[in-house]
């Protein structure tokens, strides 16, 4: 449709990266998005609607962008959106008013009806930063208003003040041009008073620096191993465990006496008795192992992987690391900052693979995507081979781990070797530290956990059921037998284990919760463990591959998995013992 | 007064950018920031191997890669 026949206005919020947009959004339109303090949180745009008076008009989030000439994927969703929005709430992070002007100067020429949010004012007073807003009002002659995402304040002024957005009318001007009117704007409004540097502010200066920050990069690498595992058992043994213990299994038990302690409903709802008693690992129940794998073993450890992946993201800490390991990112084709899709992909592949928008090239991207896919497993995968492995000594998870890595150098090295071009270089800007908030970060938990129930629940229920009605039918024994031999011609595991890889493609937590049952020795546990993390990723994870890289990408990818599945897992059939 | 490219220039040190290199990509890309010609910058960090070099110009502070540090010339300021 014309914009300007429709009803309904589109207003799109845009600014620089990390300004807090995604932030404005949410108090705006009361639509819950993920927001972090790094550059580049939104990679694509999201829509919501906003009451203003009794009419509603659309609010778009926009990736950030510095300019309205792009150099990364991200940014040219900006700029196409711009296009299409009947107005612009430009964000601007008040704390660093000059360089986000010039974002606006470029806004201001293109005659679309605007105001400007002055965010981040809560931050002001502490930075000895003072912006005289009216003034800044007089000089770029459309509405300011300051505003915080944090506390909310301003966020109904800026309603308000919507309705008297109007074009800058200011004619093309030069980069010079426009940096000599910022200029003088900066001399205008804005006194800043000199301070004594915080302890925040040390700080960040340390952590970017060679020595220090690489102290620090290993202490607070090693810190979230600990507290993450900490955390994560914590909840199992003191939470989830004796919940379902004292509270799930005696409900569990009178259904199986209802239910006759066998049959095809007993089968389907509560699996196999084994010495007449209900075994949440291997009953393989519907009521039973699934629901037990997905709250009790994965559930804690997502949790707590979210926690401080969130924490981290929220204080700013995650562009220093990037900084931090860009000479060991280079030698896989990539830069510094693939180490966000990366970390987001231990959370969930998928969103580690949309992330990889903040690369510049489709050869990182490639790259970054299919070493997600092969060698960082998600979340709910590695708390089962914790799960699974732990028990019998940290040192069995510990070479799994080992194994991924050494895969990954490899496909990577691999990979930027054989690909065509070369990896551009770092460019990155690294924000200041912020506490996170608690309420931002109570929001964005509550976010992902519940994407994490909603999307593994159903698909951990619907395997389980699969399986068990295939059995009855003997579809499963058929199809072990066929493929049996040759899985365990090449990795030694037993024909059932094909079952494990085919649901495997539809979650892997439940494909390794079917292992247990299996009564595997240590070499082939670990085999499979391997084997599951590096062969194909899950359904959702191709679909996302297929969406950003095409499908070409995808057919190379897919043959890399195999290749390198099979050599993998043959060789450690030939070495361990 | 001393004029050397970001990879001579010390950590710790202070100095105004006199001109940027090769091709007007990476001007632009800086100029967006507010990293350009006449502004004060200081040098954080920069890594071995030729690893990345980060600077704090302002509030801002950009890590960028060794190829682009060596193109981005600065006249030091004497303590
Ligand atoms: N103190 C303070 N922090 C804020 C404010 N608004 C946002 N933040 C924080 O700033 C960081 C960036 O917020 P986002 O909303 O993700 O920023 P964005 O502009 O959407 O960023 P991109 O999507 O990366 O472009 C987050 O850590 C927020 O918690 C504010 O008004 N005050
Ligand atoms: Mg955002």
């Amino acid at each position: 449709m014309d914009k300007h026949n429709r009803k309904i206005k589109k207003v799109a919020l845009i600014g620089n990266p990390n300004v807090g947009k995604s932030v404005l959004f949410s108090r705006l339109t009361g639509v819950r998005v993920v927001v972090s303090n790094y550059p580049g949180t939104t990679v694509e745009f999201l829509e919501g609607k906003m009451a203003v008076g009794n009419e509603f008009v659309e609010v778009i989030d926009v990736p950030g962008t510095y300019s309205l000439e792009p150099s990364v994927p991200a940014e040219e969703v900006a700029i196409k959106m711009l296009d299409d929005a009947d107005m612009i709430i430009n964000v601007i992070d008040s704390t660093n008013l000059e360089r986000n002007l010039y974002l606006t100067m470029e806004l201001l020429e293109t005659n679309h009806p605007m105001i400007i949010a002055l965010n981040m004012h809560d931050e002001l007073k502490h930075k000895g930063i003072t912006i005289k807003e009216q003034d800044l009002e007089k000089l770029l002659k459309v509405k300011v208003i300051p505003t915080s995402g944090v506390t909310g304040f301003g966020i109904r002024e800026l309603k308000q003040a919507l309705s008297q957005a109007i074009p800058g009318k200011v004619k093309p001007r030069t980069h010079q041009q426009r940096w000599e009117h910022i200029g003088t704007v900066i001399d205008n409004v804005q006194k800043l008073t000199h301070r004594h540097h915080t302890f925040l502010e040390i700080l960040e200066d340390a952590s970017v620096n060679h020595w220090w920050g690489t102290v620090i990069a290993v202490g607070v690498i090693f810190a979230c191993f600990k507290i993450v595992r900490f955390i994560g058992e914590g909840l199992i043994n003191n939470v989830m465990e004796p919940l379902f213990n004292t509270v799930y299994q005696p409900l569990l038990v009178s259904l199986s006496k209802v239910l006759g302690g066998d049959g095809f409903l007993h089968n389907i709802l509560i699996g196999k008795l084994s010495a007449g008693q209900i075994d949440f690992q291997q009953s393989m129940g519907i009521l039973t192992t699934a629901p037990y794998v997905e709250l009790v073993m994965v559930l804690p450890y997502v949790f707590s992987f979210y926690l401080l992946l969130s924490f981290l993201e929220d204080s700013g800490y995650i562009p220093r690391l990037a900084l931090l390991l860009d000479n060991i990112m280079h030698k896989l084709g990539l830069h510094g900052f693939a180490i966000i899709p990366v970390l987001l992909g231990f959370g969930c592949n998928v969103p580690g693979i949309m992330a990889t928008r903040v690369l510049e090239s489709k050869r990182e991207r490639f790259i970054a995507s299919t070493l997600i896919s092969i060698g960082v497993p998600c979340a709910a995968l590695q708390a089962m081979i914790v799960g699974i492995l732990g028990g019998y000594g940290g040192k069995y998870v510990l070479f799994v781990y080992g194994v991924l890595f050494i895969i990954w150098l490899f496909i990577g090295t691999a990979m930027n070797y054989f690909l065509k071009g070369y990896s551009p270089e770092l460019f990155i800007e690294i924000p200041s530290y912020r506490l996170p908030s608690f309420r931002l970060l109570r929001k964005k938990i509550v976010l992902r956990i519940s994407g994490f129930l909603v999307e593994a629940m159903p698909v951990v229920l619907g395997s389980v059921l699969v399986i068990n009605l295939l059995q009855q039918v003997r579809v499963f024994e058929f199809v072990s037998s066929l493929f049996g031999p040759v899985l365990s011609f090449i990795f030694g595991l037993p024909k059932e284990a094909v079952w494990v890889l085919i649901i495997g493609l539809l979650r892997k937590d439940i494909a390794a919760g079917m292992l247990i049952p299996l009564g595997l020795s240590m070499k082939q546990l670990l085999i499979a463990c391997i084997v599951l993390c590096i062969s194909f990723p899950c359904i959702a994870t191709f679909a996302i591959f297929l969406k950003e890289l095409g499908l070409k990408r995808l057919i190379q990818a897919t043959m890399i998995m195999l290749g390198i599945t099979v050599v993998v897992g043959g060789s450690l059939n030939i070495i361990l013992h | 007064m001393r004029k050397v490219n970001l990879i001579k220039m010390k950590t710790g040190e202070k100095g105004v950018i006199a001109h940027i290199d090769g091709g007007t990509d990476l001007e632009k890309r800086l100029d967006v920031m507010g990293v350009r010609k006449e502004k004060t910058i200081t040098k954080l960090s920069a890594f071995v191997m030729k690893g990345p070099v980060a600077i704090k110009s302002g509030r801002t502070v950009v890590a960028l890669g060794h190829g682009m540090a060596a193109k981005i010339w600065i006249n030091i300021i004497e303590k």
